[in-house]
């Protein structure tokens, strides 16, 4: 049905797809697998009509077509929807589904015929969304359905969705699961692209994997397994499931008793919030975002005003709630912020200066009565990050811009470990981050718990704070909706106190 | 040295086209680009008297060049450098004045001190403001720029002007707050030519600022709070702390012009003395990529041109000195479209994004 064939496509120096070729058949759901920067949304964007390739063709129900915009790829029924979406916030679903494609004539436009058939679609494929409701008034799992009914409204046969899952909270996932296979029994192709190989497996028909620009695998989903697919991606074993002896659990470090935080407008973004973490354990937070997370952890962190926060905070003892995050850093808390770009790094700094900030004060990294830098000090602690945590390239003067995400979370990461850390708060740690990566930091986070750290782990990765955390609260609205073993607990079970908080 | 070239590369495109379009302007007004040029570029490479006075005009450019760039690598708009060193210039003097008998070695240091402490207080109410209730610095230090102005007209006009006197100046410093002339040391340099030591005050700030900026770990708060404010915050750097010692700072740069022109030139403060240069600081800065040693390029092409334009206007036809306002705005509007450029360049999604 639609088939890529010998795809090259060039970036610069960068060889973004390397003689590619995809068969996707009628009537399946296909995933195209593979790590940041393995060229999938490369090959989409071209079979979308966003690139031309450099070489190669693509072919439509076998014969070859000639794809230059996406207006070409529209009429012969191919949709894509975006990982961020497209939508204008303040028109109607209506208005957005037609946006380009307005019935009626030149002049007048037939919202009306418009709203007829769009609740012809969505009964037909059960997206329910209302018409005329403003999208943003809209949740993000209805934003998605209003993207997908944008394609069925073009008449797309074949729909291709980038990353579709990443923003949906557990129960969305399923929900959205049984969208696309309805889909499939009303005899449209899809093709999704992912790297979160549970996905993969629960929904597709086949897999194409893709590494470095290349394709490196083509399989049926029944005759493979997650570790084979992650084997193919990154291009050896890996190890999918974090392995970690039990806690050895000592004294808690920090006591957080009735916390509550509020925002500039005087909302209550985290409300009377009580735990403690225990040196030798990480303890989970898990949570649909923008439940609180962020808030708590600055809060600790001492990044939020203490006028905006309520209750107690205590580390070792000593009451936080009016130390600054230079001081709270100075008794052993470190920060590996969920949002790295805006919290964690100074972008345009060199790896170097970036691997002191946070020390850049004290010594050992400065000299001359502490009041200059000691530029051999901080080449060095750089040089060391970079090579216990592998960042890549292992050169100390680039900006941290040029470096990737993944990449960017080491250096993070091993700037945070430097400093022996006796409570490590830490939020989405690998997001973004590849398969191999994530592997790597997984260890870390449990080696550092084994040396005795408190570890407080944000992330909206149920595997991971599942499998990384010894205990695992769930937040809901800002609260503690619940405590649950993180060996026991299923994801149903979890997934439920996420949602609904009870 | 690619880096050096590439950092070289914008400005001297900015120079080379608004020296080309300088020229068609002036092809219309009706003269010879070739001729004025010469006039505008030649005289000042003349010795002693247009190097001498380009040097000259170059020292107030690079001090409050250097006090805008201090705050713009804090993410700070200073746009209130004419303010800070009119005061700071009415300061020098009132202490020249006051303690006009004591020895040159106190006088001296008092004279640097006022300029110093008054330009960085100066500019420290609008740090104050902003760090304490996020008022905007560029709204606040325009204004202050007005009533620094006004205030200084009153005292010189009220209280110390010398009776009878139809100039707006006060009266002289004591001639022990003089600092020496170049003329002094340099054998066929005439004494006449107003540089003085301030131009080495002048080098020996770029000198520190770099030294403060990029090797002290007080540049390093203020560069990452310039940089990414949210990050410098959770690198426990206090951003509030950073927004004044800033513009403070900054003044205190500012405030230098003042040991340029009181103690170096006219040996008195004089109504309306600055041509611009805390404005024209700005340009400096932007044209100089906010580093010293740019600054310093920048200044001197800026002086140059201040100083040549004289020549045009007295030997030239049509074209009047005011080639070189024309010249300066476009020479921004190039750095500026450079901004713009980049901002283009910038929007384009990087490659790591298109193969997400």
């Amino acid at each position: 049905m639609l088939e890529l064939r010998n795809i090259t496509k060039r970036f610069g120096d960068v060889l973004a797809n390397d003689n590619v070729n995809i068969v996707v058949k009628p009537g399946t759901i296909h995933a195209i697998v593979g790590e940041n920067g393995a060229g999938k949304s490369t090959a989409m964007r071209i079979a979308y009509g966003f690139y031309t390739a450099d070489s190669g063709e693509i072919l439509v129900d076998g014969k070859p077509v000639d794809i230059k915009s996406p207006h070409d790829a529209i009429a012969l029924g191919i949709g894509m929807v975006h990982q961020h979406f497209m939508l204008v916030e303040t028109m109607t679903v209506a208005e957005n589904i037609v946006l380009g494609a307005e019935p009626g004539t030149n002049l007048a436009l037939d919202l009306k015929s418009a709203g007829a058939q769009i609740r012809q679609l969505s009964e037909e494929f059960k997206l329910a969304v209302n018409p005329n409701e403003p999208i943003e008034h809209l949740s993000v799992g209805q934003q998605q359905r209003v993207e997908l009914l944008k394609a069925l409204y073009r008449h797309a046969r074949i729909l291709i969705l980038d990353e579709p899952t990443a923003v949906l909270t557990p129960l969305e996932v399923e929900e959205f699961f049984m969208i696309l296979r309805r889909m499939r029994e009303q005899g449209k192709t899809v093709i999704i692209i992912t790297h979160k190989l549970s996905e993969v497996l629960a929904i597709s028909d086949e897999v194409t994997v893709m590494r470095d620009g290349k394709v490196v695998g083509r399989v049926q989903t029944k005759d493979t397994n997650a570790a084979e697919l992650a084997r193919l991606m990154v291009g050896r074993e890996v190890l999918l499931r974090v392995e970690k002896p039990d806690a050895k659990v000592g004294k808690a470090e920090l006591e957080v008793r009735n916390l509550s935080v509020t925002d500039r407008t005087g909302a209550k973004r985290v409300n009377e919030v009580t735990f403690e973490v225990r040196s030798g354990e990480i303890v989970g937070i898990a949570g649909v975002e923008g439940n609180g997370q962020t808030e708590l952890i600055e809060a600790l962190a001492g990044l939020i005003e203490p006028e905006r926060m309520s209750g107690e905070i205590n580390f070792e003892g000593k009451n936080l709630h009016t130390m600054s995050a230079r001081v709270r850093r100075e008794l052993g808390i470190a920060h590996i912020p969920e949002d790295r770009h805006r919290r964690g790094l100074l972008l345009d700094f060199s790896l170097a200066e970036n691997s002191i900030l946070g020390v850049h004060y004290r010594p050992p990294v400065t000299a001359l009565a502490g009041v200059f830098l000691d530029e051999n000090a901080i080449q060095r602690r750089a040089a060391e990050i970079i090579k216990e945590f592998d960042v890549r390239p292992p050169n100390a003067v680039l900006p941290a811009r040029a470096l990737s995400g993944g990449n960017q979370q080491k250096l993070i990461i091993g700037r945070e470990y430097k400093v022996d850390p006796k409570l490590l708060l830490v939020s989405q740690p690998t997001r973004g981050v590849d398969i191999g990566a994530i592997e790597f930091i997984h260890r870390q986070l449990v080696s550092l718990r084994d040396d005795g750290c408190a570890i407080l782990l944000v992330s909206a990765e149920l595997e991971e704070v599942t499998s990384l955390s010894d205990r695992l609260l769930i937040i809901h609205d800002g609260r503690i909706a619940g405590e649950v073993d993180p060996k026991v607990a299923t994801l149903e079970e979890i997934g439920l106190l996420m949602t609904r908080g009870h | 040295m690619t880096k050096l070239a590439r950092e070289l590369l914008f400005p001297l495109i900015a120079v080379v086209a608004a020296f080309i379009v300088g020229g068609i302007l002036i092809l219309i007004v009706g003269d010879s680009p070739f001729v004025a040029y010469r006039l505008l570029l030649g005289s000042a490479l003349s010795w002693p008297d247009g190097i001498g006075y380009t040097l000259f005009h170059a020292t107030p450019l690079i001090f409050t060049g250097l006090a805008v760039l201090v705050g713009f690598r804090c993410g700070l708009f200073n746009i209130g450098a004419e303010g800070q060193l009119y005061i700071a210039a009415f300061a020098t003097a009132w202490v020249g004045i006051k303690f006009a008998n004591l020895t040159p070695w106190l006088l001296i240091p008092f004279c640097f001190v006022a300029a110093i402490m008054s330009g960085a207080f100066w500019a420290a109410i609008p740090g104050v403001l902003k760090a304490r209730f996020g008022s905007h610095e560029v709204i606040n230090t325009i204004m202050l720029n007005f009533i620094a102005v006004a205030l200084i007209s009153y005292f010189v006009q009220y209280h110390y002007k010398e009776r009878g006197d139809p100039i707006m100046q006060t009266s002289m410093i004591g001639e022990g707050a003089h600092i020496a002339r170049f003329g002094k040391f340099i054998p066929g340099f005439p004494e006449r030519i107003p540089l003085n030591l301030a131009f080495l005050l002048a080098l020996l700030c770029c000198f520190l600022v770099y030294l403060f900026l990029w090797r002290t770990k007080w540049g390093y708060e203020i560069r990452a709070t310039g940089s990414n404010p949210y990050a410098a915050e959770y690198g426990g750097i206090s951003i509030r702390k950073q927004i004044i010692l800033a513009m403070a700072v900054s003044g205190a740069l500012a405030g230098m012009v003042g040991i340029n022109e009181v103690l170096g030139y006219r040996y008195r403060y004089y109504d309306g003395f600055s041509d611009n240069y805390g404005f024209t600081g700005i340009a400096v800065a932007l044209l100089g990529r906010n580093h010293p040693v740019g600054v310093i390029l920048a200044a001197l092409l800026f002086a140059a041109l201040q100083h040549g334009g004289i020549y045009v206007d007295g030997f030239s036809e049509h074209v009047t000195k005011d080639i070189v306002q024309v010249l300066q705005g476009i020479i921004i509007l190039f750095v500026a479209a450079e901004a713009f450029f980049k901002w283009l360049v910038g929007r384009r999604p990087s490659f790591q994004h298109l193969r997400a």
